[in-house]
């Protein structure tokens, strides 16, 4: 099954990418390829075989109930390009 | 010989008897850098002032009779991916070109705490995503055997600093290979240890059930020493491993008997370069005369590991770097351009008379996400992102990633039935050596197909190790490919060293710098 450019544009909204029209083709394309790459799984038989999410599969790991300080808000907002003193300011969301 | 030409086992046996001091040798590396870094550029930033400090410190301690660590007055290069307090970590990404961790990783205060003198921080692919070192955000890392070929990667910077002799020890981490397809085309020993052996917390995630933190040095028994250092139980990471660290540095030496060498005919057929056949074919020649035996096994599941491989790390890294949202740290795209840019749209739209596309048009803020990200990751992150997100998205997930993670089964349950009969399992690292830099840049999905010996390891958890095993007739080096069942890093250093006293290949340095 092909990729086309309309799914690319979609899935770089869900991927939170802006994409010139340039890049919009070249990424159709390679990912057409890698795509068509990777449809070779489908011929493998894998009825009744369990998904392995992880490579060492450990039972639950349990950490000890105890209240921990965290990050002070200071230093949390050190790193944020636009802060403000308590916040991280992002643009207007509402009446946009 | 320099100093900065021995092994870090034999640094500290100088540094224990006093015969040098950490002062010396760090002012031995920083020279060493200063001459070579700007033609290898495997070093993104020099820690000069602190690592005299530090050195200066433990030399005190040591004079003062005071104990000291396993490390003590050794330096140490970090990839650029591992977070410490206070001190920038970028990733070799535009993306967190100023970020100053709030913490540190565990592997950090590891090597802190067996006082290792962290001497500075390694180039790498962005965000560990690539074979060449060629996508750093910020400069170009040279292979120090040849400087117009690639370290490999993405921990380039990390093997290439060993290489080059500008660090007897660096930290590397590998996904699908990062840490054994650079050591391979540098000539040194990359270990990659098994999932969970080596804490995660503070490790910037790339995809998070295969990334693992592993040693690069000049020989196994330095790898030894670094791994012991590193390894362990880590509660602030729940897929950290609860099981005991043997003491690695100890039982390095020890040879194994009868041992079992496992191939894999399909490992030599079509596209393996002729000379690093003949020098893996050479190498467990070695073995078998060494009283080892060598065993035919097959792993039926294993071509398909490149697709696995492809589907499942960028389906994790899509979801990983969602958190790159120009909000909560890192780099933000300038907010009144964007907006400009915003309203020029909609009323370009407008003025076509389509209003239903006016009207769909961004929000402000996911316009932001997305400028932001545009801007600040790089074309292979961005692909990877992407082809991830693809995977991942309705109608597509039960096809690919679901489809991926049942594969993945049946690669681990390949290994583990083939680790019955076998010891360790011999393979070349890479089909080819080191590729000229900028050859494969326009082709990703060649890039992609070189980590073919390579991931499965990482697919199915298990250790393996890469090590020098050859040269090409132009002096390119070659790596051999040991793997284990999981947990058995002391078996896979033991067997190497094995191959490594028997051979001089570690002991070859490059020839030009």
């Amino acid at each position: 099954m092909s990729i086309s450019r309309a799914d690319v544009a979609k899935v770089s909204l869900l991927a939170r990418l802006q994409l010139t029209d340039e890049q919009l083709n070249e990424m159709t394309e390679q990912l057409g390829q890698i795509v068509s790459y990777v449809e070779q799984l489908g011929e493998v038989p894998t009825e009744g075989v369990e998904p392995m999410a992880h490579a060492i599969e450990l039972r639950n790991a349990f950490a000890d109930d105890v209240a921990q300080a965290s990050l002070p808000r200071g230093e949390a907002l050190e790193n944020a390009p636009h802060p403000s003193e308590e916040g991280y300011l992002v643009p207007a969301v509402l009446g946009d | 010989m320099s100093l900065v030409h021995l092994t870090a086992t034999e640094q500290k046996q100088l540094l224990t008897t006093g015969k040098i001091s950490s002062l010396e040798l760090i002012e031995a590396y920083l020279d060493r850098i200063a001459t070579h870094n700007e033609k290898v550029g495997a070093y993104l930033r020099i820690s000069a002032d602190s690592a005299r400090r530090s050195a200066k410190d433990i030399d005190a301690r040591r004079a003062a009779g005071q104990p000291v660590g396993k490390l003590a007055g050794l330096p140490i290069a970090v990839k650029d991916v591992l977070c410490q307090r206070g001190e920038r970590t970028t990733c070799a990404s535009k993306m967190l070109e100023g970020f100053r961790p709030p913490y540190s990783a565990t592997v950090i205060e590891n090597l802190i705490a067996e006082d290792a003198i962290l001497i500075g921080r390694t180039n790498m692919d962005e965000f560990a995503m690539g074979g060449s070192t060629e996508n750093s955000a910020f400069q170009q890392t040279h292979n120090p055997w040849d400087l117009e070929r690639t370290p490999g990667g993405s921990s380039g910077g990390a093997t290439a600093c060993v290489a080059a002799s500008m660090a007897p020890l660096s930290i590397g981490t590998d996904t699908g290979g990062s840490i054994r397809q650079p050591a391979a085309f540098c000539g040194v020993v990359g270990l990659k240890p098994t999932y969970g052996r080596v804490s995660r917390f503070g490790l910037v995630a790339f995809a998070s059930s295969l990334d693992q933190v592993g040693p690069v040095a000049h020989t196994v028994e330095d790898a030894a020493l670094l791994l012991e250092v590193i390894a362990g139980h880590d509660p602030r990471d729940e897929t950290s491993l609860p099981d005991p660290v043997p003491s690695f540095s100890a039982t390095v030496g020890k040879p194994i008997k009868n041992l079992r060498i496992g191939v894999v005919a399909d490992h030599f057929s079509e596209g393996l370069d002729s000379e690093v056949e003949a020098a893996v074919r050479a190498a467990i020649e070695t073995y078998a005369s060494m009283g080892a035996t060598i065993k035919e096994i097959t792993l039926p599941h294993a071509k398909y590991a490149v697709a696995t491989y492809y589907v499942i790390a960028p389906s994790e890294a899509s979801s990983n770097l969602a958190r790159y949202d120009g909000v909560h740290y890192g780099y933000r795209t300038d907010e009144p351009a964007m907006l400009a840019e915003l309203t020029l749209e909609r009323k370009q739209l407008a003025a076509e008379g389509r209003q239903d596309a006016a009207d769909a048009i961004d929000s402000a803020l996911v316009r932001m996400y997305r400028r932001t990200r545009a801007e600040g990751f790089g074309p292979e992150v961005k692909r990877r992102i992407m082809l991830g997100t693809y995977a991942l998205s309705a109608g597509y997930y039960d096809a690919y990633y679901l489809k991926a993670l049942k594969v993945r089964r049946l690669i681990r349950q390949d290994f583990d039935r083939a680790f019955e009969e076998v010891d360790l399992i011999a393979s070349p690292v890479t089909a080819a050596p080191a590729f000229r830099l900028a050859e494969m840049a326009d082709d990703p999905l060649a890039m992609y197909l070189v980590d073919l010996y390579t991931v499965s390891a990482n697919l199915a958890g298990i250790p393996g190790i890469s090590l020098p095993c050859g040269q090409t007739s132009t002096g390119l080096p070659i790596g051999l490919q040991l793997l284990a069942p999981a947990l058995e890093e002391e078996r896979l250093l033991q067997g190497a060293h094995m191959m490594e006293q028997a051979t001089e290949w570690h002991t070859q340095r490059t020839p030009h710098l």
